[in-house]
């Protein structure tokens, strides 16, 4: 398979940081970069350092580098009749597998099938002192060790470079049907609540500008008789919109307005906090267009035990990720000592002090 | 006060004030330093090492761990966190100068939310609890342990325990949302959350499995899931066992996740049958168990293709359960492998590695050489579909040497589930029983890195300490000894 390894480098450059005292900031495919806090440093470019290492379909594993192209690794899964199972999103062209997961984030499927930490298996990382470690494996289950691969999930990169990662993969669904009906939002929730209990191979469901989606899949026979038990209208070639809705790309979710990004329940009622609201998830992440200030935000979403991030329009500095308990900020800054002593690796970037 | 050179307190006074201390904070019931009342926490599910504790204490609140905690903190006493003391490698063994910490008296279902399709429960609530009180609304939790009657939610998340349907629903990492626990130092933290993921770091991937070294778990938040539709197993036999291994990997490949996919080999079908009369075919050398889950269409639909792999990847039979009540005995046979292995021989060792799948006719083949080589009988037990290994080992302990040339064969399948790719424990923990092959699979900078992890949250070092990661001290030890034995050179570990 083609590739690149250029570990090597990277770890040179690491140990010349830490000789030298600068910080870097790791970069794949800069498709991610709207989102959180600004960090300076040297860039530490990890995009060379590419390619599948391994594929084997009947493992349900693939192993590749982190600078390897989101879109390459998703077409040779589709190669095999597979899938990365949590769907997730781009956000441009140049999505590298490292960014995916440093970040995180998980698209539609998210709430039926598990996030990307859910299918890390094993990492190959390398820490703020310029060891190239590796934790977990190739394997679903291994419980040796701590589970330091899936700590690397959303660390935005503060931890160490990811430079290999191993992720279960899934088979795509024979078949794949979405239902359409009109209603508010507040039907949305609870019709979507509902869903989370009755046994329908549900695998997104979303609430947009009126209407409430839910897509089926399995086998043919599975999704046929969903379909009927649900009603609904059925669209015709859904995949776009539910691409658009993961990339970001419905009208209102690409404006240049702020945009946070709202966890709550599934099913906690309508949220009253003037904007404009698309649910996905089921009802577990709400998308909220708003001029309210972000603390109001904040206030209004904790007392239902949720929390706020500003996903875009932010000024890359400031509380954009929900500010933590002060004795759980005390573990992350040990943790973050624990991988990276000198801190080097994208100083701030979820954080002030971090 | 006096302290040993590791840093316990070592004599008579120190270990008075403690429990003198311990009384103050808790009911007198709830402070057990009577041996005979020590007794029962000696040993968990490994019994082969025993420990009597210090003293044992059984809070019921939370508050009462934290100053339980708080209190050992500042006296520099180590604290072992114990739950339904099922677990299968040690990791609950007491400590002689430290205190037991049970937490038996935390057993109540604090709340269903089938609207959210959460449950939110003390850690001593038992597996199986949560799914019969979910049962009501059509839900139920899935990771089950063999042991899920008895074994309990806070040990669960502690070990990260699978259970025979990890391939398709995951393991305890995968169906938790939030946990509240109280670190080393008294401190309550609140980690994860009850939505999907939560800001900061991913401390809940890191206190699953974490076998009690980070924090003691308190309250636990689970996910639920709907009951599927229907259940289906399917049961084939098999005339070579390398055929039977080579069907698991083409049922997958097909594009079916089956909800279980168990492997047994010919030694353990016939101790199952002898025990359990589930019918299966004494002259298979493997049967495969498969079980299909969802709606009932799906199910059919899987069926037929699955019977048809079967068929063409050789099984000289397959059946499927005609009924529920079949359903069942065909999982009784399977469930009961190991108390019946435990009736034909006078002992038997466990082992837990795992490997890629496509390693099993490789990895099979190597155990029954090694078999013949010591003159250990093996049953095979898997579950295939995730590669989790589970060969035990038949010896009689009485016999002069059997227990240590079974201890060393044991180790040889672990090294060479690592060789091959995979992992020394796929569920059951590392404790103490696997603490010297941590230093197999993983390098020295790698330990130190898991040490700082666990320094993070216990800068002390006072939760759990000498189970799960070896000290580099120890693993070079370890790794003088296979030197010596010639057997592990293994060049690239790094001495000290």
């Amino acid at each position: 398979m083609l590739g690149r390894d250029i570990s090597e480098t990277l770890q040179q450059q690491v140990h010349n940081a830490v000789v030298n005292g600068t910080p870097l900031k790791i970069e794949g495919g800069n498709s991610k970069v709207f989102l959180g806090r600004e960090t300076h440093g040297e860039i530490l470019d990890v995009s060379a350092h590419c390619g599948i290492v391994e594929h084997d379909p009947r493992e349900l594993v693939l192993t590749a580098r982190s600078g390897t192209p989101l879109k390459e690794i998703e077409a040779a899964l589709a190669e095999a009749g597979q899938m990365l199972a949590f769907e997730p999103p781009h956000f441009g062209d140049n999505a590298t597998l490292g960014g995916t997961i440093a970040c995180g984030l998980s698209g539609p499927r998210r709430p039926f099938c598990g996030s990307a930490r859910d299918f890390v298996l094993g990492c190959k990382l390398l820490n703020g002192k310029g060891e190239i470690l590796r934790f977990g494996g190739q394997v679903i289950k291994n419980v040796a060790g701590y589970d330091v691969s899936r700590l690397m999930v959303g660390a935005y990169g503060t931890l160490g470079v990811l430079l290999e990662i191993s992720l279960k993969v899934l088979p795509r669904p024979a078949a794949s049907h979405t239902l359409i009906q009109e209603c508010t939002q507040a039907e949305a929730i609870s019709k979507m609540s509902r869903l989370l209990s009755q046994p329908v191979p549900v695998d997104a469901a979303c609430y947009h500008a009126g209407y409430c989606y839910v897509r089926l899949s399995g086998s043919e026979q599975a999704v046929k008789h969903a379909h009927e038990h649900l009603g609904g209208e059925v669209i015709e070639k859904s995949e776009p919109f539910w691409h658009a809705l993961r990339e970001h790309h419905l009208p209102f979710l690409g404006s240049a307005n702020p945009l946070y990004r709202v966890m709550v329940k599934p099913a906690v009622p309508p949220l009253e906090i003037v904007g404009e609201w698309l649910l996905d998830w089921g009802g577990a992440q709400r998308w909220l267009v708003s001029d309210e200030p972000i603390a109001v935000i904040r206030e209004r979403v904790a007392t239902v035990g949720g929390h706020v991030t500003q996903f875009r329009g932010s000024e890359h500095k400031g509380e954009i990720f929900q500010p933590l308990a002060a004795p759980l900020l005390v573990i992350h800054q040990r943790l973050k000592a624990s991988f990276d002593p000198h801190g080097i690796f994208n100083r701030g970037r979820i954080y002030a002090n971090l | 006060m006096p302290v040993s050179k590791d840093g316990l307190p070592c004599n008579r006074d120190a270990h008075e004030d403690l429990i003198r201390k311990l009384r103050g904070l808790l009911p007198p019931e709830a402070v057990l330093t009577d041996k005979e009342d020590l007794r029962p926490f000696e040993c968990d599910g490994l019994s082969v090492y025993r420990r009597l504790p210090l003293v044992v204490v059984l809070p019921e609140t939370t508050a009462q761990v934290q100053a339980i905690m708080r209190l050992c903190h500042a006296l520099h006493v180590p604290v072992v966190a114990r739950g339904a003391g099922t677990g299968l490698s040690g990791g609950a063994l007491p400590l002689s100068d430290g205190v037991l910490l049970s937490l038996a008296k935390f057993k109540r279902i604090l709340h269903i939310d089938p609207e959210n399709a959460m449950a939110t429960l003390q850690p001593g609530v038992r597996n199986l609890a949560i799914s019969d009180a979910a049962a009501a609304y059509g839900l139920y939790y899935a990771p089950d342990p063999s042991s899920q009657i008895a074994c309990t939610i806070g040990g669960n998340v502690a070990e990260n325990s699978g259970g025979v349907h990890c391939l398709k629903y995951g393991l305890t990492v995968h169906n938790i949302l939030m946990l509240k626990v109280v670190t080393m130092e008294g401190e309550l933290l609140t980690i994860g959350a009850e939505t999907l993921d939560s800001p900061g770091y991913d401390l809940l991937a890191l206190m699953a499995g974490s076998e009690g070294m980070l924090a003691v778990i308190v309250e636990v938040t689970v996910k639920l899931l709907v009951k599927p539709e229907r259940a289906q197993v399917l049961l084939a036999a098999f005339d070579d066992v390398y055929k039977a291994g080579e069907a698991v990997g083409a049922i997958i490949a097909a594009g079916i996740i089956p909800a279980g996919l168990e492997m047994m080999d010919k030694v353990a079908i016939h101790a199952s049958e002898d025990y359990a009369h589930a019918g299966y075919p004494r002259d298979a050398e493997a049967i495969l168990l498969c079980e299909l889950d969802g709606t009932n269409a799906e199910v059919s639909e899987h069926i037929m293709k699955v019977r048809e792999i079967l068929h063409q990847g050789g099984a000289t039979e397959v059946r499927t359960a005609a009924n529920e009540a079949e359903r069942q005995l065909f999982w009784k046979g399977r469930k009961s492998a190991f108390p019946a292995v435990g009736r034909i021989s006078p002992d038997y060792y466990c082992m837990d590695g795992t490997i890629p799948r496509r390693q099993l006719p490789h990895v099979l083949r190597q155990i029954s050489l090694w078999s013949e080589e010591y003159g250990l009988p093996v049953a095979n037990v898997f579950h295939a579909g995730d590669g989790n290994l589970h060969p035990l080992i038949l010896f009689d302990a009485n016999k002069d040497g059997e227990l240590a040339r079974t201890e060393e064969f044991g180790q040889r399948i672990l090294q060479l589930c690592v060789e091959v790719g995979g992992s020394i424990t796929g569920e059951h923990g590392v404790g103490m029983e696997k603490i010297n092959q941590m230093c197999i699979q993983f390098k020295a900078p790698e330990l130190i890195q898991f040490h700082a992890v666990k320094a993070a949250f216990d800068p002390a070092g006072l939760l759990n300490p000498g189970k799960a990661v070896p000290t580099l001290q120890r693993c070079a030890e370890f790794g003088a000894m296979h030197v010596h034995h010639g057997q592990l050179p293994h060049a690239e570990l790094e001495r000290f």
